[in-house]
């Protein structure tokens, strides 16, 4: 044998981002590597950076509205949502039953929406190129939707402090109905043509597994937390709007082809909650009462000094609003805990010891949003 | 070979009918090109339920064309860390690598470019004088991510040439013969007498043959795709991680150079499969030049042959690549030395024993 230890190797730090076509936005990752095996990987956000909570400060409550669309921007409706039950909650308003039932409808369709780029992508990043196109021309359905009922395809200003801003168009049911029917069976499409491919899930299978504990620990939530085995969502354990009235199972991981928790779990859970979300919509579609969707929306909204912690359970996890009201029409201070966010501080964590194509696979399964990272 | 002659009886000069000839591979070459990247795009698009190119020209088959134009017209950019000599040659060692390929390609019996007798072995040589491009790119350009997809690149292209040539090397051992002219003529008049079903052999050797010769031809299209970089082997362009790995900095007409080799070698490695186990040039029905009586028209129903053959693996290729996702760079290296290598191995062994006795 000869010697080797007189021989130097060098760490290389390779800079990923912010310019990378698959950092999935503005992400500047730092990666020390050996050889192609990661040592460390430091990811530098804040290049979109629009200081979303400053800016709250400034603006009266219903203002808030659009610039909470341009956190997630992939889950406006969702985001939206989370802030209106968040104020309402402050102000102890009651809002119609047809508008519980159409924001429950709006957010489902957008999980959906949102899983379908964070799957398409996902496939992208793995190489797969047409189920990425397949899932956007099939979101795109659903964008239509969002179109025809609020005007704005990607930030809508819809879902309202104490209603809507306007009621459905007389067709959004039977479309919704019509789309929910159509999209089934493509997710049998996606599995067959991703999911259970050789490569796909030799790629995702036993990379970047997260177990519970670590989950926990770092604060996951969502179908990242559900994909390490924990039957935790909030639609179920702390309801709210009406989601504790329809059957819908949770999804998590099994280890189904490798290790609980690792990137394929993490992508076929988010298969399977595409599933429950039309099992949901195939309910609120059907019992959707009659009314008035603007009645309850307060003339001037002006909370009482109090703060509150509210949080829904959004596509990419627990988004919570932390709202100080000091009285005035403006809060005091809006603090937003973005899911995204603190599944990113996890990425040193999951992709040490893999390889740089690793990197990838495990940012694509966490499934952030830049928009929602930086706010 | 027919074609060399005439030339040189026309120029007097075998040097010069050989300089001329060797421009020929060009003259299908860049229309092939042109069609293949313009192919490529429908065929991905209609893969995808889109339309694709459909702007330029009818359907849009002049969409390629406008490209190169766009691509010609581009500012030649150099990198400032760059190490410029280097940098400059890369492109063309790739495309002569890849062009070098086809002088010994036979496309019909009447014309290949050189009828060496040593043709297969000379392609697999010339093949890895493409790494050599590569891994100057990779370098020259001074970036992190050229290079490691040119180390990858290299380590890729050398370990995947080793089921190919042995995969060669069982078909040698059939027919005795390392000149594709010579298997291509040993093909002749029926698909069976295609060497994926056995070549000449006697009947009984060529029913044990048949199932060792698909898995020499499956192995030989896996390796084949690997030393194209295509995917799912495209792991030293992966755009998703290396963003175009070897010629990320590359721009203007040496980005297109990379492009057109990258093409060229898709048709010479289908060009190689089918000349090996598919008859070649060789007709599956038989030739109307020869009903009609029409001598000089066999020639060019073999090209025709020829090329359809080679364009039907090329689609294959684009098929797969729309279709795959990109394996993992330890992955694809256990690939070849796990499985390939080990079955091209147990296959050349059976393939040397069913010819070594004679049935």
């Amino acid at each position: 044998m000869s010697d080797y230890s007189n021989l130097k190797t060098e760490e290389m730090v390779l800079n990923m981002g912010p310019q990378h076509p698959s950092t999935h936005g503005v992400l500047r990752l730092e990666i020390k590597l050996d050889g192609e095996l990661i040592v460390e990987v430091k990811p530098h956000v804040g290049y979109l950076h629009r200081c979303f909570e400053k800016h709250c400060e400034a603006m009266t409550y219903p203002q808030i509205v659009p610039y909470v669309d341009r956190m997630d921007y992939l889950a406006s409706m969702s985001n939206e949502l989370g802030y209106a039950i968040a104020v309402e909650r402050l102000m102890g308003i009651q809002v119609p039953e047809r508008v519980e039932y159409i924001r429950v409808i709006m957010a489902e369709l957008q999980r959906i929406a949102s899983h379908m780029v964070a799957l398409g992508t996902y496939g992208l990043d793995i190489g797969a190129f047409t189920p990425f196109l397949y899932l956007f021309a099939d979101r795109e359905r659903i964008l239509s939707i969002f179109e025809e009922t609020c005007g704005a395809r990607l930030l809508y200003n819809y879902i309202w402090v104490g209603g809507l801003s306007h009621d459905l168009h007389p067709d959004f049911i039977r479309k919704a109905k019509e789309f929910v029917t159509y999209f089934r069976p493509k997710i049998t499409e996606l599995n067959n043509l991703l999911s259970y491919n050789k490569i796909f899930i030799e790629r995702t299978a036993n990379v970047g597994i997260l177990p519970i504990e670590t989950a926990i620990n770092y604060g996951m939530t969502g179908p990242n937390l559900r994909a390490s085995g924990l039957k935790w969502d909030l639609r179920r354990d702390d309801p709210y709007s009406i989601y504790d009235k329809f059957e819908f199972d949770i999804p998590v991981g099994k280890g189904w082809v490798g290790t609980l928790g690792d990137c394929w779990d993490r992508y076929f859970v988010r298969v399977l909650e595409m599933e429950q979300s039309l099992n949901i919509l195939d309910q609120a579609l059907a019992q959707i009462p009659d009314g008035d969707v603007t009645s309850a929306i307060p003339k001037r909204i002006k909370p009482a000094e109090r703060q509150i912690y509210t949080r829904v359970e959004n596509p990419r996890g627990e988004l919570g609003y932390f709202i100080v009201s000091k009285g005035g029409l403006q809060p005091h201070r809006v603090k937003v805990r973005p899911p995204s966010f603190i599944s990113l501080g996890l990425m040193n964590e999951l992709c040490k010891g893999h390889l740089v194509a690793d990197v990838i696979a495990i940012l694509g399964s966490i499934d952030i949003v830049l928009g929602e990272v930086d706010r | 070979m027919i074609i060399y002659e005439y030339l040189s009886e026309l120029f007097g000069s075998p040097v010069l009918a050989s300089v001329i000839q060797s421009l020929f591979p060009l003259i299908f070459l860049i229309p092939f090109a042109l069609f293949a990247v313009w192919l490529e795009r429908k065929v991905s698009a209609f893969m995808q339920d889109r339309i694709g190119p459909n702007r330029v020209g009818k359907h849009g088959w002049l969409q390629t064309v406008a490209d190169i134009l766009k691509l010609i017209q581009k500012e030649d950019i150099t990198a400032a860390n760059a190490d410029k000599p280097l940098f400059n040659i890369a492109p063309v060692l790739v495309f002569a690598g890849s062009y070098l390929a086809f002088a010994a390609i036979p496309f019909s019996s009447a014309y290949i470019g050189s009828s060496i007798d040593l043709g297969l072995l000379f392609i697999v040589a010339a093949s890895g004088f493409v790494v050599a491009g590569i891994l100057m790119g990779g370098w020259a350009s001074n970036n992190k991510y050229s290079l490691l997809g040119a180390v990858r690149s290299a380590a890729q292209v050398v370990s995947y040439e080793i089921p190919t040539v042995l995969v060669i090397l069982s078909v040698v051992m059939l027919t005795g013969s390392l000149s594709l002219y010579e298997l291509s003529e040993m093909q002749t008049s029926s698909i069976h007498n295609w060497i994926l079903f056995g070549g000449n052999a006697p009947l009984l050797q060529k029913i044990l043959l048949i199932p060792f010769m698909f898995i020499g031809f499956i192995i030989l299209y896996i390796s084949s795709l690997a030393e194209v970089n295509r995917t799912p082997f495209d792991i030293p362009e992966a755009e998703s991680e290396l963003v175009a790995g070897f010629h990320t900095e590359y721009s203007g007409m040496k980005f297109a150079m990379f492009f057109l080799a990258e093409y060229a070698n898709m048709f010479a490695v289908s060009a190689i499969v089918s000349a090996i186990f598919l008859g070649g040039y060789q007709s599956p029905f038989g030739y109307l030049g020869n009903t009609l009586g029409l001598t000089w028209l066999v020639p060019i129903e073999q090209f025709l042959w020829f090329s359809a053959k080679g364009l039907f693996f090329v689609f294959v290729q684009m098929w797969l690549r729309w279709t795959l996702p990109r394996l993992r760079v330890d992955q694809l290296m256990a690939l070849c030395w796990k499985y390939l290598i080990p079955i091209a191995f147990v296959n050349l062994l059976i393939i040397g024993l069913i010819v070594l006795i004679k049935i």
